[in-house]
């Protein structure tokens, strides 16, 4: 557990508020890499996956996708897009790669949150006359709020474990100690910035939590659609370091 | 592309590699993920602390989970350290897989088993798992996917499997290597996939559609 201490005392030693990264500094980074693409892919994946869930239509497409992603490498990603875009552009691609990462849970997170509820209930809003909009605006997507956050809580998740590894191509972040660490045998470096990580993912995973108990409007008697799960289907997280 | 076309035995070799690592994991993690899946399902009251305490593993960066397994002595820089990851995270997604599986199965048919006197042990082999199997396959092809992906992460540790085309293929700036080795990870978590697919059809063809022993079975009852 000697290693240990020395992680602990690697974290609040004097030396992470200066030198090339200080700490804060790349805490910060990493943080801001995860909302902004989180937030982008948000922007592209919330309406479509509203659509879907809307509509009924494409939803083979989302299942598709959220599966592909599952089996793409974020490293190969983060690491195609870096030579493609050029070395002068590697944050703009590695953002692409977080988004794009991020995209599939967001998007299973919306369609299937409207696909949930139970199909009475939007018949009844039908019935009282709401139009589409109403309808999309005033019942299905608070219904189906708590799978969408699940669906951020994934993303969010996702795109940490995927900036550290976005260090590798020089973004900067909480890898980028890791890296740092590897070639020069710092274990206390190495471990130390891993536990930030792990903290990290840990209190942004509970944050989340949270919201998915605040946010989610009540509804009067039992929750049913959580007991009718279809055979066969599975609920795993959606990401993948 | 013709880098792709003088690396052949590079490409195979390193995907022999990722196999074999990914195998362990994969095989490792539904051992464990088994007797786990089913304490949380007997034991109603451990449930909810056992998933989401094996859940919470499942959101550690794999890159910082090495640098944690370091702690109980496994080498930093290898393949070992890998595989230990990647059989964490497999047992993460599957114990949830076993428990829901295992909560799939019709009560009916198990009061039934224990009313015809199979005890427990015999009882789980032959009635419980094999109904749970649909819900546990599910779990194991996402568990698959999933490892055969991240083992790529290896390649920042020194391992050596398919991510190494990144890190080389970064390093040397050919994008064809790194296209490759992106190709190739995808190419085989569908082959896995598919190979996983096939087993359980053939495993569990009762879950198979118009399977024409189970319309013959049905006439040999209404007879």
């Amino acid at each position: 557990m000697n290693l240990l201490a020395e992680a602990f005392a690697w974290i609040f030693s004097p030396d992470r508020l200066t030198g090339a990264l200080p700490l804060p500094t790349a805490i910060a980074q990493h943080l801001a890499y995860t909302f902004g693409s989180v937030a982008i892919a948000a922007v592209i994946a919330v309406p479509i996956g509203w659509l879907i869930g809307h509509t009924g239509k494409g939803r083979e497409v989302a299942v598709f996708l959220s599966g592909a992603a599952r089996a793409l490498p974020a490293l190969g990603l983060v690491v195609l897009l870096y030579l493609l875009f050029g070395v002068s552009l590697k944050t703009e691609a590695a953002v692409a790669a977080f988004v794009v990462l991020a995209i599939p849970s967001i998007l299973a997170g919306a369609y299937a949150g409207i696909e949930a509820i139970d199909r009475s209930v939007i018949d009844a809003g039908r019935a009282v006359g709401m139009t589409e909009w109403q309808i999309l605006f005033r019942v299905e997507v608070p219904l189906g709020l708590s799978l969408l956050i699940g669906g951020f809580r994934s993303a969010t998740l996702q795109v940490v474990a995927t900036v550290t590894i976005g260090a590798y191509i020089g973004v900067g972040g909480l890898g980028y100690y890791i890296l740092q660490g590897i070639p020069l045998r710092d274990f206390a470096e190495i471990l130390g910035a891993s536990i930030v990580v792990v903290v990290l993912a840990l209190v942004l995973d509970g944050l989340f939590a949270l919201l998915a108990r605040f946010a989610v409007p009540r509804t009067a008697g039992p929750r049913r659609r959580s007991a009718r799960r279809a055979p066969g289907s599975v609920s795993v997280p959606q990401f993948s370091h | 592309m013709s880098w792709v076309a003088d690396n052949l035995d590079l490409i195979w070799g390193l995907t022999l590699d990722h196999l074999r690592q990914s195998a362990i994991a994969i095989v490792a993690g539904f051992v464990l993920s088994v007797p786990l899946g089913w304490l949380a399902f007997r034991y109603t009251p451990l449930r909810g602390t056992v998933l989401t305490v094996i859940g919470l593993l499942y959101t550690i960066p794999s890159f910082a989970l090495f640098a944690l397994l370091t702690l109980f002595g496994i080498p930093y820089q290898s393949e070992l350290n890998l595989v230990v990851a990647l059989t964490i995270y497999a047992v993460a997604i599957m114990t949830r897989s076993v428990t829901d599986g295992l909560a799939s199965v019709d009560a009916d048919t198990r009061s039934a088993a224990i009313a015809v006197g199979f005890g427990a042990w015999r009882r789980f082999w032959t009635v419980d798992f094999p109904l749970a199997g649909p819900v546990v396959l599910a779990g194991l092809r996402v568990t698959a996917m999933s490892t055969i992906s991240l083992a790529t992460v290896g390649a920042l540790i020194g391992v050596q499997n398919l991510g190494y085309l990144f890190t080389n293929g970064s390093q040397r700036r050919i994008i064809a290597e790194v296209f490759a080795g992106v190709v190739a990870v995808v190419v085989i978590a569908i082959v896995i996939d598919l190979v996983l697919m096939l087993a359980g059809r053939a495993l569990m063809p009762w879950t198979r559609r118009n399977a024409p022993l189970s319309r013959a079975r049905l006439r040999a009852v209404t007879a």
